[in-house]
């Protein structure tokens, strides 16, 4: 028999000016994974932040009822003493301190401020080992994986006891491997009768555990799905609000010459001299072309492309870039920018944007030639052509004087998107293009895509979205431990023979 | 179908513009225009609680003479501040350029190597190889700024003793030099007399009565002045003729006006003195320069870039490694500038010379609202700074009030104008 665990009635907040959320409903039962899925900015963080206290009672409207008693959380300290536990998105972790040291941080087996470290080893032990986490609890977090730390953190919540586990977003920096893990872990917490609410971008993982599912839109609760009626077309429709016919672009290729070709790259690890991470690659792309490159995480996708542009990343460094056939010296990043090609990284905020400056700034950092005459910046021209872009990427913003740290994921990476358009390249490099952005902005950014090869730009998109490489690729390279594994046109691949084609260059590595 | 799938709810974004730019216009320029609020109270309580004083011709001189180091090294400053840097020698490197000058001048017996004019010259190089060893160890080896230009401060004030043979002080530098700090600008209109001075019995004037006018000085204020005017006005234009919205008019014209009036008002005071002071004369024009530099050049913004988010800075194709160089050479001249400006004023290099400026400096910096975090910061705030910390010196000075408490009171303001900045950035 179940009972509900959790009621949120009408829960309704205002930040000046905007209403998150107004009048959202949330029932979740004992014993069942509840997801809340919404596009970004839909509400959901902040639904989360008011269930745990971050934003104390009486700075909303509605109720919260949790295990029959309205609470009135005045901050987080109160709702963990309930046992509500929210794992956020950005992990919270030390990262020179060992995994025990961070589980009871806050928290010791203390008398008298004396910390009983066997104690607190010996619960971290079993910690992990409900987790299914084999590592030393004396290890620093620093040297573990990120789909270790997000182990450690639910470790973490299960040292207090938790009631109803809440997390953000759990998956966005795992690999595919340790998001099944952690998915499978939700399940077997599941079946001891734990309630956990998980919020996520993924629905093919919505889809696999959650037995309801709430969709939230402009602050607003659309519809709670049963397990039955539960799936990702269902799902979508609901969050956009609008039925999704396709969810990539249709487009047309026109593939000409190749433009861009990598030859016998090799590079090794910054600090492991001795560690060879990229071993001998080949790569090559036409113009008018998208293509992929498929990897686990860990593959070293980023590392090969960061490596290419400018020696971002990796030392001793060989191989040859040619650029329609002669070879181009790509030595640093503003001589590789030079030769027409340009590399959007996966991780928009430590790489790609000053956040604490404006879109107009961000968008002509990296051809602030185009806006200037003997380096003095041409304010009223730099001012159209960041309006100009911020019309062809539709970046949603009040004006291009908005900072960039206060826009949304896919307004973010389109921000980043227009500074390299900006600065017209042939060849464009994507690294996860569409990361931890809503699917309205993935389409948008697709689009994109589309666009720029139309024009006869050689693409290059690294992605771990299998789906979203099939659907927006000519042509897909897989890549594995530093090797190029296989290569096959996007018509003839499928996620099988990608999966088959990296098992298969694991073999051969070992 | 697909093509609809793109929201576009952007018709109302155009309409809601205009308001909006107007009450974003005058958010951004708050902090700015709350800290010369703050400069022109400070000015007024001193000058209520010095009878009149502070805003005496000749204590405006003696005002200005005593802070343009601090506000020359400002500028410096704000570059490091901004690039996510700190620079801790730069009251030792301006000692040692103090004791360096004075040598080459007084002691060394140098030919035409001890032309003023000569030394000055070599001893700014000097400051920039200085800047350029300790930069060099920044941006290419990545030591902490905190820690290499600590040890910059040791080595230099250590030097700068060594070369003033312990404790005693060189000079008299050569009064040409002095007219560094305590020159002012030659009339070469010739000065105009509106109220001639009385004579006494002996038939001497008496030295402050009448009133007598350094034209060249009014001439030069005015000309500042129509320019600031003519090229506001033509920026304002220009944007209107592209559709841009400029700031409200009715704003732009109180601005100018208050901003005018003001020059006026000093130029007017400078004019009724001796005129204008070469040294404000030198920190008109750096001040300009670095204005300049920080709001137009592509080199400003990479500094800007390159300390809000340097990875970001360097995946754009800014070479860091060497603007952070460059940043460092930049604060060394200014240093040795500087170092120059105080030697000139007390016409001798003393082993003190610069001893603590630096905490003045960095504090000139943040009032003027930098962030310690790097990216943010302003040239006219850290100027503006800079005169906050001196009409305090001054005008607490005059007022009698105990130097230990002065620093008191010069940390509180710090404090205070910091917290202020912090519970802004909080509340928006």
């Amino acid at each position: 028999m179940t009972s509900t665990i959790l009621e949120m009635r009408d829960i309704t907040k205002t930040f000046p000016g905007v209403k998150a959320l107004s009048n959202v409903n949330l029932s979740v039962e004992e014993g069942e994974i509840h997801a809340v899925v919404g596009e970004n900015g839909a509400g959901k963080s902040t639904l989360m932040k008011v269930l745990s206290g971050v934003y104390p009672s009486g700075t909303y409207d509605g109720q919260i009822i949790f295990q029959d008693q309205e609470c009135h959380f005045k901050g987080i300290h109160d709702s963990e003493h309930k046992g509500i536990v929210i794992i956020h998105q950005e992990l919270a972790l030390v990262p020179m301190l060992s995994i025990a040291e961070n589980i009871f941080l806050g928290n010791e087996n203390a008398k008298f401020g004396v910390i009983d470290w066997n104690a607190n080893e010996a619960r971290t032990g079993a910690l992990l080992k409900k987790v299914g986490l084999k590592e030393d609890p004396k290890t620093l977090i620093t040297n573990i994986g990120v789909g270790k730390q997000q182990l450690v953190e639910i470790a973490k919540a299960l040292s207090k006891e938790v009631k109803l586990l809440i997390l953000d977003e759990p998956t966005a920096s795992l690999s595919e491997k340790d998001s099944q893990a952690l998915l499978d872990l939700l399940l077997e917490f599941k079946r001891q009768g734990m309630t956990s609410i998980l919020i996520s971008h993924k629905l093919n993982e919505v889809n696999r555990v959650a037995d309801k599912v709430t969709v939230i839109r402009d602050g607003r609760t659309i519809e709670t799905l049963v397990k039955k009626d539960i799936s990702e077309d269902r799902i979508i429709t609901s969050m956009v609000g609008r039925s999704l016919d396709d969810r990539y672009p249709p487009r047309e290729p026109d593939i000409g010459e190749v433009v861009f070709e990598v030859k016998n790259w090799s590079v090794y690890h910054p600090i492991h001299a001795e560690r060879q991470v990229i071993k001998g690659i080949d790569l090559n792309v036409r113009k008018g072309e998208v293509v992929g490159i498929a990897g686990l995480m860990g593959a070293g996708r980023t590392e090969f492309a960061m490596s290419l542009f400018g020696r971002s990343y990796g030392r001793h460094i060989t191989g040859e870039v040619l650029f329609k056939g002669k070879q181009v010296d790509v030595s640093s990043v503003s001589k590789a920018v030079e030769h027409g090609i340009a590399y959007v990284t996966e991780d928009r905020k430590t790489y790609g944007l000053n956040l604490i400056d404006h879109i107009k700034h961000n968008i002509t950092l990296a051809n602030l030639g185009g806006v200037s005459r003997h380096s003095v910046i041409d304010d009223l021209r730099e001012l159209s052509v960041a309006n100009d872009y911020r019309k062809k990427t539709n970046i949603r913003a009040s004006s291009v004087y908005q900072m960039t740290g206060n826009l949304s994921g896919g307004n973010q990476q389109k921000v980043v998107l227009s500074k390299w358009l900006f600065a017209d390249p042939e060849v464009l490099i994507l690294d996860e293009p569409t990361r931890g952005i809503d699917v309205g902005a993935k389409y948008e950014i697709y689009t994109i895509i589309a666009r720029l090869a139309a024009e006869g730009k050689a693409i290059v998109v690294i992605s771990s979205e299998m789906p979203e490489l099939l659907g927006i690729t000519d042509r897909i390279y897989v890549m594995n431990e530093g090797r190029m594994v296989g290569e096959m046109p996007a018509a003839d691949a499928s996620q099988e023979k990608i999966m088959r084609a990296i098992v298969r260059g694991e073999g051969k590595a070992a | 179908m697909s093509t609809e799938i793109a929201p576009a709810p952007q018709g109302t974004v155009a309409e809601e513009q205009r308001p909006r730019i107007a009450v974003s216009a005058l958010t951004t320029n708050l902090r700015e225009y709350g800290l010369i609020i703050a400069l022109i109270v400070i000015m007024l309580f001193f000058q209520f609680t010095t009878s009149g004083t502070l805003f005496k011709p000749v204590n405006l001189s003696n005002l200005v003479q005593q802070n343009s180091f601090i506000i020359v090294m400002a500028l410096g400053m704000l570059l490091v501040i901004v690039s996510g840097y700190i620079d801790l020698s730069v009251g030792s490197v301006a000692g040692f350029i103090g004791a360096l000058a004075a040598n080459m001048m007084v002691i060394w017996q140098l030919g035409p190597l001890s032309n003023p004019l000569v030394v000055s010259i070599v001893c700014l190089i000097v400051g920039g190889l200085i800047g350029a060893a300790q930069g060099y160890w920044i941006a290419y080896h990545r030591i902490p700024s905190f820690i290499v230009t600590l040890a910059g401060m040791l080595i230099f004030r250590g030097i700068c003793q060594a070369l003033l043979g312990g404790g005693s002080s060189v000079g008299p530098l050569p009064d040409d030099f002095k007219a560094l700090s305590s020159g002012f600008i030659p009339d070469v209109i010739g000065p105009l007399t509106l109220i001639p001075p009385t004579v006494n019995a002996a038939g001497k004037t008496i030295i402050g009565s009448g009133l007598t006018l350094h034209m060249t000085t009014i001439v030069l204020g005015l000309i500042a002045v129509l320019a600031y005017a003519y090229f506001g006005v033509r920026t304002r234009r220009k944007r209107e003729r592209h559709g841009y919205e400029a700031e409200p008019f009715p704003l732009f014209v109180i601005k100018t006006l208050v901003a005018s009036a003001l020059a006026l008002f000093l130029v007017y005071e400078f004019a009724s003195y001796r005129g204008l002071p070469v040294v404000l004369l030198v920190m008109g024009v750096l001040i300009s320069l670095f204005v300049f530099v920080t709001k137009r050049m592509t080199i400003g913004r990479r500094i800007y870039a390159m300390g809000g988010n340097p990875k970001a800075a360097q995946l754009s194709g800014i070479n860091t490694e060497r603007l952070t160089l460059m940043v460092f050479i930049n604060m060394g001249v200014l240093s040795a500038l500087g170092g120059l400006i105080i030697a000139a004023r007390l016409g001798q290099a003393v082993p003190a010379a610069g001893l603590g400026s630096e905490l003045d400096v960095i504090a000139a910096v943040f009032i003027g609202g930098a962030s310690a975090m790097g990216g943010v910061g302003q040239v006219i705030g850290a100027v503006v700074g800079g005169f906050i910390m001196g009409v305090m010196n001054n005008g607490m000075s005059i007022m009698g009030v105990n130097v230990d408490w002065q620093q008191v009171v010069k940390g509180l303001v710090l404090l205070g104008a910091v917290i202020f900045d912090v519970y802004n950035k909080n509340k928006a």
